[in-house]
């Protein structure tokens, strides 16, 4: 349904996507993984035909991104990052306005909005003003604008950022319920690990490059064991001993020592009994994404709280430094 | 031609206009200001123009006030639509740009002639005939003066990238182009030097034509209004055209 083969968009001389090339079928939903600034939002805008890029090809549904811009945008429905609506009309106004331009049949209309409202549960504010909306309320709205005109494939941009999981939580079910009853294919970037669970396979984005592609299952497979956190009353001589005794890499941060490990209840009260200084805190956990995430780039996704051009400043100064 | 989108915009402008009072109600009181305050302030000093006193004189040259903040006021929103993200979803859609700009251009003359046409209630204050067919009249020419004007605005939108330089425009562009149109003066009196922008203003073209049907004095014949109109809305609105096209957004 998608094809993307060696991608790329520069700005100012800048790789904000740096060659990419993956594949998604159809009914999949596909998730671009990555921090703030990694490219994933400049992906989507070279697919939904917004912006050129620089190099690469990619295909939605057969239409060449390139050349068949018109095909392409009729085939395709996008939840922006960013509110989209217009908040000085009426949902039922927003959703008609969206049925016009994308020429959905006059006798349609009406049918398919009230379809779409009621999928997310505004009919109650079909005629109120946009502008009175909770955020999760818009949100909703914008997914049934989306779907109004019945795409083949449905970008969704961060669709849950800024939504307290609860709303986060409904959102899912909406994407879920459409998949398995339209076959509808789903496109969609995250930050947040657990919203990526819900996707069947995951592309992991960072400075512009995939560098990981698996399903969620396999990904956390990359991670061997279970994650245990130690803390001790002197983490610089414990991260030594740790390293030299039990041959495993130990990555420290504010909340302790964290390695991986086999069977890792069956190693902590190993680990209590030998260790030649007191332990504080011990913890064992299964591996999340977010491991995977810190294992494959050596960070943390979510200490990225840099906005997307403060990231790029960043990549400046690494390029800069690597010379 | 995609009439639908063109439709579709210009209901929406439509639409958000009838449901923010603020752009009408000061629509009104601006020819008030003007016309009322300035205009009897200065009638004493200035005597009879060509048989008219000076309010109205100038009551022509208020109604092409009222196009053009209208018209570039209606074109900007198109920053406005880009700021609040809903710019995205027109531009996404499978629809030709071109028609988003000729819908913006058609909403903008739109509320401009109603605007204008609004005006024409002060006429019997400042004792301003109108008969029912000039009307007729005036209605084409101001469609005619104030897409031009929403071309200016949609050129200008597109090459300004946030709401900040909104400021510098009116200083810069609306008001020296209402001055030096004759709108409050008349300008076969001016110096030479303040001739020659005159002449280049494509407004002076539009407040001669107004003049010329509500007051019937003129500085052109009016074909020669029409004409230069007629062409300058067309390059602008072409020009406004491949602009809006070009832009990333």
């Amino acid at each position: 349904m998608i094809k993307v083969e060696d991608l790329a968009r520069s700005f100012n001389g800048l790789w904000a996507v740096d060659g990419v090339s993956f594949g998604v079928k159809e009914g999949e939903i596909f998730g671009f993984l990555g921090p703030n600034g990694a490219g994933k939002t400049t992906t989507i805008r070279m697919l939904c035909t917004l912006i050129q890029p620089s190099r690469g090809q990619a295909w939605i549904a057969g239409y060449d991104v390139l050349k068949q811009p018109t095909e392409v945008r009729r085939s395709l429905g996008i939840i922006f990052q960013d509110p989209s609506l217009d908040d000085r009309l009426t949902a039922y106004e927003n959703l008609k306005f969206h049925a016009i331009i994308y020429k959905v049949p006059r006798r349609e209309r009406k049918m398919r909005i009230d379809r779409v409202l009621g999928m997310t549960e505004l009919q109650g504010r079909r005629n109120d003003l946009v502008r009175y909306f909770s955020g999760g309320m818009k949100r909703r709205l914008e997914i049934a604008r989306g779907l109004l005109h019945e795409p083949k494939v449905l970008f969704l941009d961060e669709p849950t950022l800024g939504l307290d999981p609860q709303t986060r939580n409904r959102i899912w079910q909406y994407l879920h319920d459409l998949r398995r009853t339209k076959k509808i294919t789903l496109f969609l970037t995250t930050h947040y690990m657990d919203e990526a669970e819900n996707c069947d396979r995951i592309a992991v984005i960072d400075y512009g490059k995939i560098i990981a592609l698996d399903t969620p299952e396999n990904l956390k497979r990359m991670v061997k064991g279970d994650i245990v956190t130690v803390h001790t009353q002197d983490d610089t001589l414990a991260q030594k001993e740790l390293g030299e005794r039990y041959r495993v890499v130990v990555k420290r941060d504010s909340s302790g020592l964290h390695f991986e490990m086999d069977k890792g209840e069956e190693f902590i009260p190993k680990l209590v009994k030998d260790f030649s200084m007191p332990i504080t805190a011990v913890s064992v956990r299964r591996p999340t994404l977010d491991d995977v995430f810190l294992k494959l780039t050596g960070r943390e996704i979510r200490e990225e709280t840099a906005s997307d051009k403060d990231r790029l400043r960043q990549r400046v100064r690494r390029i800069g430094g690597m010379r | 031609m995609d009439w639908s989108t063109i439709y579709m915009i210009w209901l929406r402008d439509l639409i958000r206009y009838v449901r923010q009072r603020s752009r009408l109600y000061s629509s009104i009181a601006r020819p008030i200001l003007w016309l009322f305050i300035l205009g009897s302030g200065l009638r004493p000093s200035f005597g009879a123009i060509q048989g008219f006193d000076y309010t109205q004189f100038i009551f022509p040259g208020i109604i092409a006030m009222a196009l053009i903040f209208t018209s570039i006021q209606s074109a900007i929103s198109i920053i406005w639509d880009r700021e609040f993200g809903f710019l995205k979803e027109i531009l996404v859609a499978p629809v030709p740009r071109t028609a988003v700009a000729l819908g913006k251009g058609f909403a903008g003359s739109t509320l401009s002639v109603f605007q204008g046409t609004l005006i024409l209630i002060f006429a019997p204050i400042v004792k301003v005939p109108i008969a029912w067919y000039n009307v007729l009249i005036l209605i084409p020419a101001m469609f005619l003066i104030s897409f031009a004007l929403v071309g200016i605005g949609i050129i200008i939108a597109s090459r300004m990238t946030s709401f900040e330089g909104f400021g510098t425009i009116m200083n810069f562009l609306v008001m020296p182009m209402f001055f030096l149109s004759g709108a409050m003066f008349p300008i076969s009196r001016l110096p030479s030097w303040l001739k020659v922008v005159v002449y280049i203003n494509p407004l002076t073209y539009g407040v001669d034509l107004l003049r010329n049907i509500l007051l019937g004095i003129s500085n052109f014949p009016i074909a020669l209004d029409c004409c230069i109109l007629l062409v300058f809305s067309f390059v602008v609105i072409l020009s406004a055209v491949f602009f809006f096209n070009r832009g990333e957004y």
